[in-house]
C-alpha cells in the first residue's frame, strides 16, 4: 500500500510549495515564565503549509504545542519568531487588517455545546458573522450554510436553541457559522472528539466534502491518529514545539520514521504487535533537552539501537535542524538523527 | 459461578418531562475473573447501568428487576450490607478522575478513607503502609501520599482513582469510561495498568466505553448498548470484527484501523442522530437510523437471538426463523463453492 504516494487530495493547490495558503515560516512562541520560572517554548520552530484543497492533521500529545501553533496561525498569538503567511503575505497584526483575515481563516472549536451561546437561536449564531462583516443577503447566506452542513431544511432550524439539538447538529451548527463568511482556511482543533462515535464520520465526512466541493484548506489539530487517517492529505507529527515528523498519511503510517510516531501508532488498540508504551508524562516546554529533544523518552536509545548505529552521542548533544514545510520529493520527512543514518525501509514500490 | 448477574434490570428517571426509561430491560452475566465491555454512545444507559449495579442511582430513579452480586441482590440489601459490598465488593471507577478526587485532602488520606472505614482493625500506620504499595503498583512514587491532587496531571490523578478503587481488594471493578479525556499515551499507559492489575488479582471487571477497539482489546465480552437495551453481545473480538447488529458495526467502523485501505479518506458514521430515551421510535429502536431497515422494523418487537457460538444479536436478520431460511437459501451455494 505504499506505492509512490500522492496526496490523494483533489487537484489544485495540492503542487508543493509556493502555493500554500497558509503557512508558519520558522514560527516560535514563547510565554515569558512567572518569577524564577523559565520561559515555555511552546512552540519552537515549525514550518508548515497548507494548500488549497488540502487537509492538514496535527497530531500531537497534549502540551505539545499544537493548539499554541494553531492560535498562532489564527493570528490569536503573535509568533517571538517567525512569521505567519496567507497567500504569500505576511500577517499583520493591525486591527484593520486582522478583521479581513478573519474572516477568511475560521476556527472550529472542539466542544460546539460550549461555543454556541444558549440564549441565541441557531439563525443567530450563524448569521452573526455575517453582520459583523457586514456582508448583506443575510437569510440566503445562512440558509445556504445551514444546508451545506445537512441541515435540512435550513428554514426549520432558524429558531431552534442549541439545547434543542444534539451534538453532532450543534457542531454542524459551529461549522456553518464558520463557512457563512466564505472563509478560505478552516482551522479545527480536536472537531470530533465530544462527539458520540456514531456521529463522528458524519462530522469528517462533512469535512471532506468541504475540501472538494470549496476547496477549503483546513488544519485539523488532533490527538487522534485515526482521524488523520479517515480524512488528511498530509499528516504531521508534534513533539515538544516541534514538528518531528511529516508526509503523506499512508507513507507516515506505513513506515514511521521518528521513534515517537512508531510509539504513537503502537498504542493504537488494533495495532500489531507489542505496544511501546514511552514512560513518563509529556515533557515540560520550560525544560527542552539537549540534543535531541525526544531522547530523554527514545525507545531506540533506551534499547541501544541508536548506539549500534553510532549516533547515540549525537542524540544526545545534537540539536536536530527544523524540518521545511515539505520534503522537495513529497516524501516523509523525520528529524531523527537515527532515521538520517537508517535507509528508508520500504522507498521502491 | 457468576459473581455479577443483571436479571431484567430497568431503570427509569422521573423528570419534570415525564418518565424517562434509561435502561429498558438488561440480562447480563459475569463470571469471576472475567471481564466484560460495555459499549454504546451517550444516553445509551451505560453509565445508568454501572452505577445501578452499585445502587449509586439518585432517587428519580425508579429500578426494577435484579442485580445478583454474589448472589445476594444489590437492590434489596439492607443499608448496611450495601456498604459492605461498595469498595470492598465492588469498587467503581468513574470518568472525569480529576473531579472525582478532594481538592483540599491529602492522596494519602483520600486513598486510606476506605481502608480505615471498611476494616476497623487496621491502624493508621498499617493504611498508610498499604497505601504506600498501592501507589506503587500503579506506577506512583509512595511520596505522593503526602501531595495534593492539583500536583498531579490527569493520567496520574486516574492512576489514584485506580488504587483507591483496588484499596479494599474487591472482586469487581466496575470502571466507567477510565480513560476519555487523556492523551493517546497516557490512555494507553492507564489501560495497560488496569488490564494487568485486574489480570494480576483475578479480579472481575466491567469497562464502559463508546471506543469499541479500546473494549475489544482489554476485555474478553463485549455488549453493545443501543437505548437502553443492549443489541449485540459476545466474545470481545468476534463483535468487534464481526458484528451482526447494523448498530455495533457502525460503532466498530466509527474508529478507523490505520491501514485499512476502506476508510482511507472515507470516514464512515451512521446517519441521524441518537434516540432520545424519552421518545424511543416503535419497533426496533434502531430503524430510523438503519443502514438495512426493513418495513418489519417498525413494528417488529425485537430479543436477543443466537447470532453463533456464545454470541447473541437483536436484528430480525439473526431471528431464527430468517437464520433458517438464509441458511437453506445459501445451502446449495457453498456446496457448488
Amino acid at each position: 500500500m505504499t506505492a509512490p504516494v500522492k496526496p490523494a487530495g483533489p487537484g489544485p493547490g495540492t503542487a508543493g510549495p509556493g502555493t500554500a495558503m497558509l503557512s508558519a515560516d520558522g514560527v516560535a512562541v514563547r510565554f515569558a515564565g512567572r518569577g524564577r520560572r523559565a520561559a515555555a517554548r511552546a512552540v519552537d520552530g515549525v514550518n508548515l503549509d497548507i494548500a488549497a484543497g488540502e487537509i492538514v492533521a496535527l497530531v500531537g500529545e497534549s502540551g505539545c504545542g499544537k493548539t499554541t501553533l494553531a492560535r498562532t496561525l489564527l493570528g490569536l498569538e503573535q509568533p517571538t519568531e517567525g512569521q505567519v503567511r496567507f497567500a504569500g503575505e505576511p500577517l499583520s497584526y493591525r486591527t484593520g487588517a486582522l478583521k479581513g483575515y478573519r474572516r477568511a481563516v475560521q476556527l472550529i472549536l472542539q466542544d460546539p455545546t460550549g461555543s454556541l451561546n444558549p440564549r441565541h437561536t441557531v439563525y443567530e449564531a450563524v448569521a452573526e458573522g455575517v453582520r459583523i462583516h457586514r456582508l448583506g443577503d443575510e437569510e440566503r447566506r445562512v440558509a445556504d450554510a445551514l444546508a451545506r452542513c445537512g441541515l435540512r431544511p435550513p428554514e426549520r432550524f432558524f429558531q431552534r436553541y442549541p439545547h434543542e439539538l444534539s451534538g453532532g447538529q450543534r457542531q454542524r451548527v459551529v461549522i456553518a457559522g464558520a463557512l457563512v463568511l466564505e472563509p478560505q482556511v478552516l482551522i479545527a482543533d480536536e472537531p470530533v472528539a465530544s462527539l458520540d462515535a456514531s456521529v463522528r464520520g458524519e462530522i469528517l465526512s462533512l469535512l471532506l466534502r468541504l475540501r472538494d466541493d470549496l476547496g477549503l484548506a483546513a488544519l485539523v489539530v488532533t490527538h487522534d491518529l485515526g482521524l488523520a487517517w479517515n480524512i488528511a492529505d498530509r499528516l504531521a507529527v508534534m513533539y515538544l514545539g516541534r514538528i518531528v515528523e511529516a508526509g503523506p498519511p499512508e507513507q507516515v503510517f506505513a513506515s514511521p520514521r521518528h521513534p515517537y510516531t512508531r510509539a504513537l501508532m503502537s498504542v493504537l488498540p488494533e495495532s500489531p504487535g507489542e505496544p511501546v508504551v514511552l514512560t513518563g508524562e509529556p515533557p515540560d516546554a520550560t525544560r527542552i533537552p539537549a540534543g535531541c529533544r525526544f531522547h530523554p523518552r527514545c525507545p531506540e536509545l533506551a534499547s541501544g539501537a541508536a548506539a549500534a548505529a553510532g549516533v547515540d552521542s549525537r542524540c544526545r548533544g545534537v540539536a536536530l535542524p527544523v524540518l521545511p514545510a515539505a520534503a522537495p520529493d513529497g516524501h516523509s520527512m523525520a528529524a531523527c538523527h537515527l532515521a538520517d543514518v537508517t535507509p528508508e525501509p520500504d522507498d521502491a514500490p | 459461578m457468576s459473581l455479577l448477574e443483571l436479571r431484567d434490570l430497568a431503570v427509569t428517571y422521573r423528570t419534570a418531562d415525564g418518565r424517562v426509561p434509561a435502561v429498558r430491560g438488561v440480562s447480563l452475566r459475569l463470571d469471576e475473573g472475567q471481564t466484560l465491555g460495555i459499549a454504546g454512545e451517550s444516553g445509551c444507559g451505560k453509565s445508568t447501568l454501572a452505577a445501578a449495579v452499585l445502587r449509586l442511582l439518585p432517587r428519580t430513579a425508579k429500578v426494577t428487576g435484579e442485580v445478583l452480586f454474589q448472589d445476594e441482590d444489590v437492590l434489596t440489601m439492607r443499608w448496611g450490607r450495601l456498604r459492605a459490598v461498595r469498595w470492598a465488593g465492588a469498587s467503581i471507577v468513574f470518568q472525569g478522575a480529576m473531579h472525582s478526587l478532594n481538592p483540599v485532602q491529602k492522596i494519602g488520606k483520600q486513598i486510606a478513607e476506605p481502608i480505615l472505614l471498611h476494616e476497623p482493625k487496621v491502624t493508621p500506620a498499617a493504611a498508610a503502609k498499604r497505601v504506600a504499595s498501592l501507589l506503587e503498583q500503579v506506577g506512583l512514587p509512595a511520596w505522593r501520599a503526602s501531595g495534593y491532587p492539583h500536583e498531579l496531571s490527569g493520567g496520574q490523578k486516574q492512576r489514584i482513582m485506580i488504587a483507591m478503587a483496588l484499596a479494599c481488594s474487591p472482586n469487581l471493578i466496575v470502571a466507567d469510561e477510565p480513560t476519555t479525556a487523556l492523551d493517546v499515551m497516557i490512555q494507553a499507559q492507564v489501560l495497560r495498568l488496569i488490564t494487568g492489575l485486574v489480570a494480576e488479582r483475578g479480579i472481575s471487571m466491567i469497562m464502559i466505553s463508546h471506543d469499541l477497539s479500546v473494549l475489544s482489546v482489554t476485555c474478553e465480552r463485549l455488549a453493545v448498548m443501543y437505548a437502553g437495551r443492549v443489541v449485540e453481545e459476545g466474545p470481545a473480538h468476534e463483535v468487534f470484527t464481526g458484528a451482526q447488529h447494523p448498530y455495533a458495526q457502525a460503532l466498530a467502523f466509527a474508529f478507523p484501523v490505520i491501514g485499512d485501505e476502506r476508510s482511507r479518506l472515507r470516514p464512515r458514521g451512521l446517519g441521524g442522530d441518537p434516540p432520545d430515551p424519552a421518545d424511543l421510535p416503535s419497533g426496533c429502536s434502531f430503524h430510523p437510523r438503519c443502514p438495512v431497515a426493513e418495513p418489519e422494523c417498525t413494528s417488529v418487537e425485537t430479543a436477543l437471538w443466537p447470532a453463533g457460538p456464545a454470541r447473541v444479536a437483536a436484528c430480525i436478520r439473526v431471528r431464527p426463523d430468517r437464520a433458517a431460511a438464509r441458511a437453506a437459501s445459501a445451502a446449495p451455494g457453498e456446496e457448488a463453492g
